[in-house]
């Protein structure tokens, strides 16, 4: 059923077999193939700055903690007690100085060794808290890129940058975006769950034909919005998403663009410029905001940083972010057909702070479980889901623009525009990779 | 003379109070001012028209400055430093109260079906014509196939105008707050 020919066989040029989102045994392999095989997305340093932070989070749907430990150095360990196997870390942050399991009192350092066990003289003769099979596990390998952290089970293949390959010029624009270089994780989180397959998340983010027809009723319900109305500023930026979104077929296919590399990574480009997202100059925080640039990089890097358009830069199997409004979103597979998605902001740091307020305000219209535009698109995969499971077309087709994919300098491919399906495809080729060929990452040319 | 009318309470300052239910004045309120059996009243006409799909009708009980938030944290400290479920100003209050008449708003089709009780009303403050009052709510939402349970303490700030009950300001913290949730399109 999940042989490696049987695999090959359901990806083909322009359509995916709809098993790929419906049968739990490719799910089960998809566990162990790619979030075994990939870098994963754990999180950011920012929220673990002390020895002893800690945050759970999840490599697939394996329970981690990502934490610091004594030495200042960012671990990511299993969150599985060496002894009996219970879930060891409860909460879901904090600072400690060691974990403590609750059934019998193991106790790990901050690095996962065994630090002490009641009753010690009470086990075999053998038994060795110094044995790492005493230890919780840590993750196969641990690497950060500018501060976003990823962890690979894989404990050979590609190094980090090599997988990221070209997209961390988008991590590189989230980061240079912060007058003083430095970003960090804050305001909080949404968790959006729909019952469908994983891979429809990432599926979603680079789609620009969708907006237009899915988000109709809140693009009409703005619209018709009069802007004489009160608005303390978040309703402002709330609604002029919305509208954005109605912007015609003719500017997704003139304006925008898909930009896809190995390893299934891909970010829709040219998109919102800065002057339609924040009435640029017209708006005083953006004007201090430019100023504050200025003064730390000086006038041409300022220029070239804010030219740089990009709108959702996916890194697969889990990752979404999007630097002007310093978004970020991780997808965690529950089960073939129920998915979490787990959303993050950040604040730029040495910019003016009504900046960081407008991020909140983005957050909730666009990652929101109220949102007015996310929840048609949480609509959308749920609908998805029970389509799927009929027994209707048996393929799912992804070939819009099959025939314009053209190569990119660095080393990936592009779509004609924005209403490519060629970011589907990128990511079934890498998928195949993974599940099918028996290899881990390409490296990537950057 | 009524009693000294007090400052309004920063939301925060409402947060920070030990839960001890405060027992409605024994003094009545100024003539025609907000006692506790018309602010009870106002919230179940407020739950009625939510469950009527009168949506209009709704927000016409707010004022032209309301605004209306869902915390997405328990004692959430304010609406601007950290995400919401929901945070409407009044602008988007009205975009959202007017999608939900549109034909082709998808996570609406098919509607949501709602049944909210509204209880344990206590007022918290109380001035000359306002008053913040606290209430507990149980909303069940069908759709589709599913039933979804909402539960919570509603704060509301009501103030009178023309004779009128009015809402300047609605905060709705749900006990699962911070779950992974499926879209929430109706209005607590």
């Amino acid at each position: 059923m999940t042989s490696s020919e049987t695999l090959h066989s359901l990806v083909q040029s322009g359509r995916v077999h709809r098993r790929l989102y419906t049968d739990p045994a490719i799910f089960e392999v998809e566990m162990e193939r790619v979030f075994g095989r990939a870098w994963i997305y754990v999180g950011h340093e920012s929220q673990v700055r002390k020895p002893g932070d800690y945050v759970r989070t999840f490599i697939g749907r394996k329970p981690v903690v990502l934490v610091r430990d004594a030495e200042g150095k960012i671990r990511v360990i299993h969150n599985q007690c060496a002894h009996r196997g219970s879930l060891v870390v409860a909460n879901d942050k904090g600072n400690t100085d060691e974990f403590q399991c609750c059934y019998h009192g193991w106790t790990y350092h901050l690095d996962g060794r065994l630090k002490a066990v009641p009753l010690q003289h009470g086990y075999p003769r053998d038994f060795d808290p110094n044995n790492p099979k005493t230890a919780m596990v840590s993750a196969g390998r641990v690497k950060s890129y500018r501060g976003f952290v990823f962890a690979s089970e894989a404990t050979d293949g590609p190094s980090l940058e090599e997988f990221l390959g070209h997209m961390t010029t988008s991590f590189d624009d989230m980061i240079d975006r912060a007058p003083d270089g430095e970003i960090e994780v804050a305001g909080g989180t949404f968790k959006h769950a729909y019952e469908a397959n994983w891979k429809l998340y990432l599926e979603n983010l680079c789609d620009a034909a969708h907006p237009l027809f899915t988000h109709r009723s809140s693009i009409d319900a703005a619209q018709q919005q009069s802007d004489a109305v009160y608005s303390d500023g978040s309703g402002e930026i709330a609604i002029r998403q919305m509208r954005q979104n109605g912007a015609p077929y003719s500017f997704w296919e003139s304006q925008v663009g898909i930009w896809t590399y190995p390893n299934g990574h891909s970010y829709l480009g040219d998109y919102h410029d800065d002057a339609k997202l924040v009435a640029a100059l017209k708006d005083p925080v953006f004007r201090d905001y430019i100023a504050a640039m200025e003064v730390k990089k000086g006038e041409a890097e300022t220029r070239r940083v804010l030219e740089v358009r990009r709108w959702n830069s996916n890194i697969y199997p889990n990752l979404s972010f999007m630097s002007q409004f310093q978004q970020l979103r991780v997808v965690h597979p529950v089960a073939v057909d129920r998915t979490v998605v787990a959303t993050y902001n950040f604040r730029l740091k040495g910019a003016p702070e009504q900046m960081f307020r407008n991020t909140i305000s983005f957050a909730n219209t666009v990652n929101g479980t109220g949102s007015l535009v996310l929840t048609d698109d949480l609509e959308i995969y749920n609908r998805i889901g029970m389509g799927l499971s009929s027994e209707g077309a048996e393929w799912i087709e992804i070939g819009r623009g099959l025939q314009s994919d053209a190569p990119d300098a660095h080393g990936g491919r592009r779509g004609k525009n924005s209403t490519s399906e060629v970011y589907i495809r990128n990511m079934f080729d890498a998928w195949l990779r993974y599940m099918a060929d028996g290899r881990a990452a390409m490296r990537a040319a950057s | 003379m009524a009693r000294k009318p007090k400052r309004p309470p920063r939301s925060a300052a409402i947060r920070a109070r030990r839960p001890i239910a405060r027992r409605p004045r024994s003094t009545p309120p100024p003539a025609a001012g907000l006692d506790l059996h018309r602010c009870e009243q106002f919230l179940i006409l407020e739950a009625r028209l939510l469950d009527e799909g009168k949506f209009d009708e709704w927000l016409a009980l707010f004022t032209p400055d309301a605004w209306y938030w869902v915390p997405s944290e328990p004692n959430q400290p304010d609406p601007h430093e950290t995400v919401s479920l929901i945070y409407d100003d009044r602008r988007l209050l009205e975009t959202r109260v007017r999608r939900l008449a549109r034909p082709r708003m998808y996570s609406q089709e098919p509607r949501s079906r709602t049944s909210r009780i509204v209880s344990n009303v206590t007022i918290e403050t109380n001035d000359r014509n306002a008053c913040t009052v606290r209430s507990k709510f149980v909303m069940i939402e069908f759709r589709r196939e599913q039933q979804r349970i909402f539960a919570g303490t509603a704060l509301h700030r009501l103030v009178q105008s023309g004779g009128r009950i009015m809402i300047a300001w609605k905060r709705v913290d749900l006990v699962n707050c911070d779950a992974p949730l499926d879209g929430i399109t109706i209005p607590f």
